[in-house]
């Protein structure tokens, strides 16, 4: 039965990061990083470029081999686990394979969510998760005219940009009136959508799908109108990858929860990245945030706890951040920026749209399009409080800049 | 061992805001600068976004395409234009807004230290910025052997054993060493029980022979023509400036070719803190103490490296841990200068027993007190003068570094000013004295009247490589 005393199951930012911190304080416990891909490591955010051909499948690559000897981490690619015992401190595998671990690390990702649309199951749809749905959809698109995204989030939109840069005639059906949804408020979005329209894709917001019926793909929707297409993609979110812990013994609720140093409720196993429900910095209850940045902190500090570093800070909680490129064009976000009720907002459409939120002179978020800000300074003017009534009307008119100034003080 | 990284730095005080830094970056590098200079809370002040070349880069780690990576040799974070998709997710990784977007390409740029020779550095016209290059030192001479005992028993925060322990990193295994009373003996140099501290012969003179005890060991060497050999002392300024000062003007003066290092840590130290010759006008000492009669010391300190000048000597300088890269560079001289003549360096330690500083505060002190121009970098030889090796210009109030230390804590606004008002004579002095300076010589000569007794001729090469180490 192969054991190691940390044992990372997943293999993108969060578990990659975790490895780092129980590296820095702990350079020989035996190590072992599972993951259901086939693949060496690479980030879900990366597929939209390898979708569009900007990057590809050996390009993404985010450590190679060496590292992993390097580290001494075994790396065991497609090890999809299944369940886990924590009481025997074991987890098994598809294949059978039974690991058992002193520490482990749940950081299994997340998965796309599949609406429970009439007819959906009867076509062949694409997601857009892992590299191989990355290399499927490239091809598809090779061969197709048309195509249906249903969802305009981050996913369906860099998709959407993709396949109409590739000539095909692109529909995005999108529930909400709005695209991505709680990044960006409705002035900043309509420019969004603009661009959209103006490179020939059809937005279909506020609509519903009914019903997909094959073999063409049509895809009828609420009001009524049917759009047919040769090629659909289904891009209404994701959930984080759970199932294979029922019945463990684990909390659950949209994720795994996790307390404020990414423990989980059982002894020895701590959760990162987009499976793990960790506080919110704005609400302070557990929230999912499945971006890059949160999965970062989140492996880091759950990698100290497994190793036992002292040095060790409790999460901050995390902030929602969005760093948005669209037809060569920037959409930027973090924080509560499409905030209304309770706060301050200042907006401009000078050289581009901003709008900076503000709750007692402290800011709690920014967003923009066509201006480009420094997202790290915002993000911890927000985090760190900071107050800004000495500086507001500076802030205010030159927000770049006066970040810039605060974190140069701030540092000395 | 760890690897340690020269760095960019950016002295607030210094800047004017010309914006020269950006115009030269964006010349060097093409598109928008990578440094920003923007205006400060207060009127005329300035602050800088640039990249920290981070221990810890939140870029490196957010990045989804690899396309950003810490160097390991240099610790610059690389980045990688194939790589990179452009998704802009770095910038929320840092916190500085040292990678930001380039608006002339829409893409992200950053600061990549110009391969080690930053263009905004070499056109900073105040010395705002720098380019320190301590970190190369760390790791050129951290790997060299330590030629002194683990656990020097020194006070918490004392950079006395960080000047002993890189000295002799440097100097090497070819040195006879004394070590006369005082802290530097006091923490184990020395050893006990017959072991000695230090894997170089050493010896503990009298506080008053020190300098004749080298000049004895240095003929005797020189006389079985051992002329590879550096003859040394690491010295407080008690057994320098007072009780041994008989010895080493006289060592100075007969042109003895000794390495002469006195760390100068204002007064007596190790005995209880009493005032010696170099504690500064106002300090509180256990002798100069502060109460309804003494506000501590009424006399100024003598300047000892400056005494020194005036015996000739073939190499005279000062230097502060604060600025590594002056003191090894200043090493290398002094050394060279040993085996021609007399080398003096005089080296600030400030003590965080004595001072009532912080223990993690001495190497801040050691700066301030550099910036402050109450410790002017400088270095003379006896045919090139005296030069100044940091800029006095622009120099801090005074005030910013005695407050950073406890024994002047009790200084009254009259005290203050007659501080201040004796830096700007001393620097005013060193000017003079600067600008008095003789060209340099075509050749270097050897010292006048030196009546050392020649022995086999070492080349010049060779002690270069000595002093290399």
């Amino acid at each position: 039965m192969p054991e190691a005393k940390y044992l990372l199951v997943g293999s993108s930012h969060a578990a990659l990061e975790a490895l780092r911190a129980i590296r820095l304080h702990d350079p020989d416990g035996s190590m072992a990083m599972l993951t259901r891909d086939a693949a060496l490591p690479y980030s879900p955010t990366i597929l939209p470029y390898v979708v569009s051909g900007r990057s590809a499948p050996d390009k993404v690559l985010l450590r190679d081999p060496g590292f992993f000897a390097a580290n001494n981490c075994a790396y065991v690619p497609n090890a999809r686990a299944v369940s886990l015992d924590t009481k025997a401190k074991a987890v098994s595998l598809e294949t059978g394979e039974v690991w058992r671990y002193q520490s482990l690390l749940i950081a299994t990702g997340a998965a796309p969510v599949i609406p429970p649309v009439k007819g959906l199951d009867g076509v062949g749809y694409h997601v857009l998760r892992t590299l191989a749905d990355a290399q499927g959809l490239r091809s598809a698109m090779g061969a197709a005219k048309s195509a249906v995204v249903l969802g305009a989030g981050l996913v369906g939109l860099h998709a959407a940009e993709n396949l109409a840069e590739a000539g095909l005639k692109v529909s995005v059906v999108e529930m909400q009136t709005h695209v991505l949804p709680g990044y960006f408020d409705a002035k900043a979005s309509d420019r969004i959508e603009s661009a959209f329209t103006q490179h020939g894709v059809e937005l279909r917001l506020g609509r519903k799908v009914v019903e997909v019926a094959g073999p063409d793909c049509r895809v009828t929707l609420d009001d009524g109108s049917v759009i047919a297409a040769d090629l659909l993609l289904v891009a209404t979110g994701v959930r984080p990858v759970t199932d294979w812990l029922e019945g463990s013994g684990i909390s659950l609720d949209k994720g795994v929860l996790v307390d404020d140093l990414m423990r989980t409720n059982a002894d020895g196993v701590w959760a990162a990245g987009d499976v793990a429900q960790a506080t919110d910095f704005h609400s302070g209850s557990q929230a999912l945030i499945g971006i890059i940045p949160t999965a970062v902190e989140q492996g880091k500090i759950a990698g100290q706890g497994m190793a036992g570093d002292p040095y060790r800070k409790e999460y901050p909680g995390g902030l929602a951040v969005n760093t948005y490129r669209f037809f060569g064009r920037v959409a930027l976000s973090i924080g509560r920026a499409t905030a209304t009720e309770a706060v301050e907002t200042v907006e401009s459409e000078e050289g581009g749209y901003r709008r900076l939120v503000l709750e007692g002179n402290r800011l709690v978020g920014v967003a923009s399009v066509d201006q480009p800000f420094d997202v790290g300074i915002m993000g911890e003017l927000i985090r760190r409080r900071i107050d800004l009534s000495q500086c507001k009307d500076a802030f205010l008119a030159r927000p770049v800049e006066t970040g810039r100034r605060l974190m140069s003080e701030q540092w000395r | 061992m760890g690897a340690a990284f020269d760095s960019i730095t950016f002295k607030a005080s210094l800047c004017d805001g010309c914006g020269d830094c950006m115009t030269s970056c964006s010349e060097a590098k093409g598109g928008e600068a990578r440094l920003s200079i923007v205006p400060g809370a207060k009127a005329g002040a300035f602050e800088l976004a640039i990249c920290r070349q981070c221990g810890d880069p939140k870029c490196v780690q957010v990045c989804p395409s690899g396309a950003l990576d810490k160097h390991a040799g240099s610790g610059v974070i690389g980045w990688a234009s194939d790589k990179c998709v452009d998704c802009l997710l770095c910038t929320a990784g840092c916190a500085y807004g040292g990678i930001a977007v380039d608006a002339s390409v829409s893409r992200v740029a950053k600061c990549d230290q110009c391969e080690g020779d930053p263009a905004c550095v070499k056109s900073c016209p105040t010395g705002a910025l720098e380019f320190r290059k301590a970190g190369s030192i760390f790791n050129e001479y951290g790997g060299k052997e330590d030629l002194f005992v683990p656990g020097l028993s020194g006070c918490q925060g004392c950079n006395s054993e960080l000047i002993m322990r890189h000295a002799m990193r440097k100097i090497g295994r070819n040195a006879v060493l004394a070590t006369p009373p005082g802290c530097i003996p006091g923490m184990g140099s020395v050893g006990y029980n017959g072991k000695t501290g230090t894997k170089v012969p050493v010896f503990h003179p009298l506080l008053t022979n020190t300098a004749s005890m080298l000049s004895g060991i240095r003929r005797y060497y020189d006389k079985v023509g051992r002329k590879d050999i550096v003859v040394m002392a690491l010295a407080g300024d008690g057994g320098t400036a007072d009780c041994g000062f008989h010895a080493v003007s006289g060592a100075a003066e007969r042109g003895e070719k000794i390495l002469y290092v006195c760390v100068d840590n204002e007064g007596y130290m190790n005995t209880g803190m009493q005032r010696s010759g170099t504690t500064p006008y106002g300090s509180w000492t256990s002798t100069t103490p502060v109460g309804e009669h003494m506000q501590g010391k009424t006399q100024d300190a003598k300047n000892l490296p400056m005494i020194m000048t005036a015996h000739r000597c073939r190499y005279v300088a000062t230097a502060s841990t604060g600025y590594m890269e002056d003191l090894y560079e200043k090493l290398d001289r002094a050394i060279e200068a040993s085996f021609e003549g007399f080398a003096y360096l005089h080296i600030y330690s400030p003590c965080p027993t004595g001072w009532r500083i912080p223990s993690s505060k001495v190497i801040d002190a050691c700066r301030m007190s550099v910036d402050s121009n109450f410790n002017p970098l400088w270095e003379y030889t006896n045919s090139t003068g005296l030069r100044f090796t940091r800029s006095p210009d622009n120099a801090l109030p005074v005030a910013a570094y005695v407050k950073m230390i406890g024994k002047y804590r009790h200084l009254s606004p009259d005290q203050l000013a007659h501080i201040q008002a004796k830096v700007d004579e001393q620097v005013a002095l060193l000017k003079l004295m600067a600008a008095e300076a003789p060209p340099p010589p075509a050749a270097h000569r050897a010292p006048a009247g030196s009546s050392t007794p020649a022995g086999a001729d070492l080349s010049q090469s060779a002690r270069r490589e000595i002093a290399r180490n």
